[in-house]
């Protein structure tokens, strides 16, 4: 009996807690990231069922493909765009929601209501929507402006995807910048304000600092999120037109899935994973000097 | 005064790209298909035969019923998987702790996009591409479930560590603790990691049109954009009939419930 004791008994507990989040990653997340690095040396078709070791080829071949050149542009385009509008966005209907006025749960209700419907279901409105005869052209149209055909222009199909996908998530970071306005201590607006300062450098002399943490938080969430968007792509402009809305993972799943390319699809997971890695990182680090301070 | 009717007409004005997709969508779907493009807000007459027709062209029940369970059975297994490892990388001390949580960590760094040629070529060798499988196992122990145990550890590292030791004094052991005082109080991180789940899988694309191969095996977010006439142009109201039916009781649940919802939300946000 004396065997076990609580220190034992307690550490068994942890390992059997922690066990199937453990032995998860191991199975489905580690184990596959070390299995792309290695098919990503070999050429694999699954059609023509040959998989044969070539080394640094499909690196090469990454190098010199104009194509996945083409396919980071939009992703970067598409990342930044979608970055920028959504956290503006976010910040100013936060701020909106944050005045002291009725109704303004009902408000938080509808801003946060597209975060909720399916979204393929999302983007299938949308798509209707932006037809050269749908509805945001009617809309332009009653203001006089004449609008384009937003999923076959190569900049308008992008800035189509970049609006559908903020209006449909933007509620997220909101309800969390809402969380960080109703935070910072009220006398300090109060101490600003008999100082003389303005609404604006109120604004950026305090709330902006004090929430930084959250503005973080929401920009990591955010890019890396913007990597792993694929239905909106796959549904509203397949890529087009030409690849100008091709993002990364939509030519991964082109590559490997369509194509067949399975080595070439794995050399492309390693670049997105190493974009992802890194972005993360960087904001990670970014952390220490850049936020005012961690709650 | 003024400034009030300012902010008001402001709010208004913003609101409508966030809303009148959904009311266009609801609307539409009982539009006759000639009215689909016309400016009206309201079908001239209401049809549902839409409706019925969604039923005829997929076996949209099964499919509707396929995606409810596994993003329930999705929902409920990352809760448990979150909150054991999450209370124990938070509250047990054990050896080699940190690094096995760093090894957890790196889940986040690897989208499970990223895996997902070696994980279909594992779910190919053991026969269960076109099952529901992966899309059940995956998003509980892969790197979807990361973010949860995050969410959960930094729940219970706030925990104040009092109560646990009273529970001991009395004679509790750890699972006791975990499963009579932890678990009860963690309540709304659970909550929060229970809608991100759930919304998770439920709108899951990429893999289901990976792994699925026939109309009765698919789930919503696939069987969506299957309304195709035979030339293979898209059905536009049935479409619309089919997205209503995904999306509204969803928005139902949401508006009854919202205030723990969007609060639940906003709280973990702040503390993850």
């Amino acid at each position: 009996m004396t065997f076990w004791t609580y220190r034992r008994r307690d550490n068994l507990v942890g390992y059997l807690f922690v066990a199937p989040a453990l032995l998860g990653s191991l199975a489905f997340v580690l184990i596959p990231l070390g299995m792309v690095g290695w098919y990503s040396l070999n050429e694999w078709n699954v059609l023509g069922g040959t998989f044969e070791f070539i080394g640094g080829e499909n690196y090469q071949r990454l190098l010199a493909d104009e194509k996945l050149r083409d396919s980071l542009v939009a992703t970067a385009w598409f990342a930044a765009g979608l970055v920028v509008l959504n956290l503006t966005l976010a910040l100013l209907l936060a701020v909106l929601l944050n005045q002291k006025l009725r109704g303004t749960t009902l408000f938080r209700t509808l801003f946060f209501s597209p975060v909720l419907v399916s979204l393929v279901a999302w983007t299938l409105v949308w798509q209707l929507m932006l037809q050269p005869e749908g509805s945001v052209n009617d809309l332009l149209g009653l203001a006089g402006v004449d609008g384009p055909n937003w999923l076959r222009g190569e900049s308008s199909a992008m800035v189509s995807v970049i609006v559908v996908q903020v209006i449909k998530n933007v509620g997220l970071n909101m309800v969390l910048f809402l969380a960080a306005l109703q935070g910072v201590p009220a006398p300090l607006y109060e101490a600003a304000k008999i100082d003389g300062a303005g609404a604006w450098t109120r604004f950026t002399r305090i709330t902006i600092p004090l929430i930084s943490p959250t503005i973080l938080l929401t920009s990591i969430i955010t890019i890396v999120g913007s990597l792993q968007v694929f239905a909106q792509i796959a549904v509203l402009t397949q890529g087009g037109p030409g690849t100008s809305t091709t993002v990364l993972i939509y030519y991964l799943y082109q590559q490997a899935f369509q194509f067949h390319h399975f080595g070439y699809g794995a050399t492309i997971s390693v670049l997105l994973f190493v974009i992802v890695a890194a972005l993360t990182l960087v904001q990670w680090r970014m952390r220490r000097k850049w936020v005012l301070h961690e709650s | 005064m003024s400034r009030k009717v300012w902010l008001y007409g402001l709010l208004c004005l913003l609101c409508v790209p966030f809303v009148f997709p959904t009311w266009w969508m609801v609307t539409s779907s009982m539009k006759p298909i000639s009215e689909i493009f016309s400016e009206s807000l309201l079908p001239s007459e209401w049809t549902f035969s839409t409706y019925s027709t969604v039923f005829k062209m997929q076996p949209f029940g099964q499919q509707y019923w396929n995606s409810l369970y596994i993003a329930v059975i999705v929902t409920v297994g990352t809760m448990a998987v979150a909150a054991l490892a999450g209370y124990a990388f938070a509250r047990i001390k054990f050896p080699g702790q940190n690094v096995l949580f760093v090894v957890v960590l790196t889940g986040l760094l690897i989208p499970s996009e990223v895996t997902i040629v070696p994980l279909f070529q594992l779910f190919q060798s053991l026969g269960m591409t076109n099952t529901h499988w992966p899309l059940i196992i995956v998003p509980i122990f892969g790197a979807p479930c990361v973010l949860a145990i995050f969410i959960m550890r930094q729940f219970f590292l706030a925990l104040p560590p009092e109560l646990e030791e009273a529970a001991r004094m009395d004679g509790l052991g750890r699972a006791g603790i975990f499963y009579r005082i932890a678990l009860p109080l963690s309540r709304p991180a659970l909550g929060a990691v229970a809608i991100f789940t759930f919304l998770h899988s439920w709108n899951l694309y990429l893999e289901p049109i990976v792994y699925l191969s026939t109309p009765d095996m698919f789930t919503l977010p696939q069987a969506l954009t299957q309304f195709v006439d035979i030339y293979g142009g898209p059905m536009w109201n049935v479409q619309l009939a089919a997205a209503t039916m995904t999306a509204v009781p969803i928005l139902v649940v949401f508006v009854v419930a919202q205030r723990q919802f969007i609060e639940g939300l906003a709280h973990t946000g702040v503390k993850g």
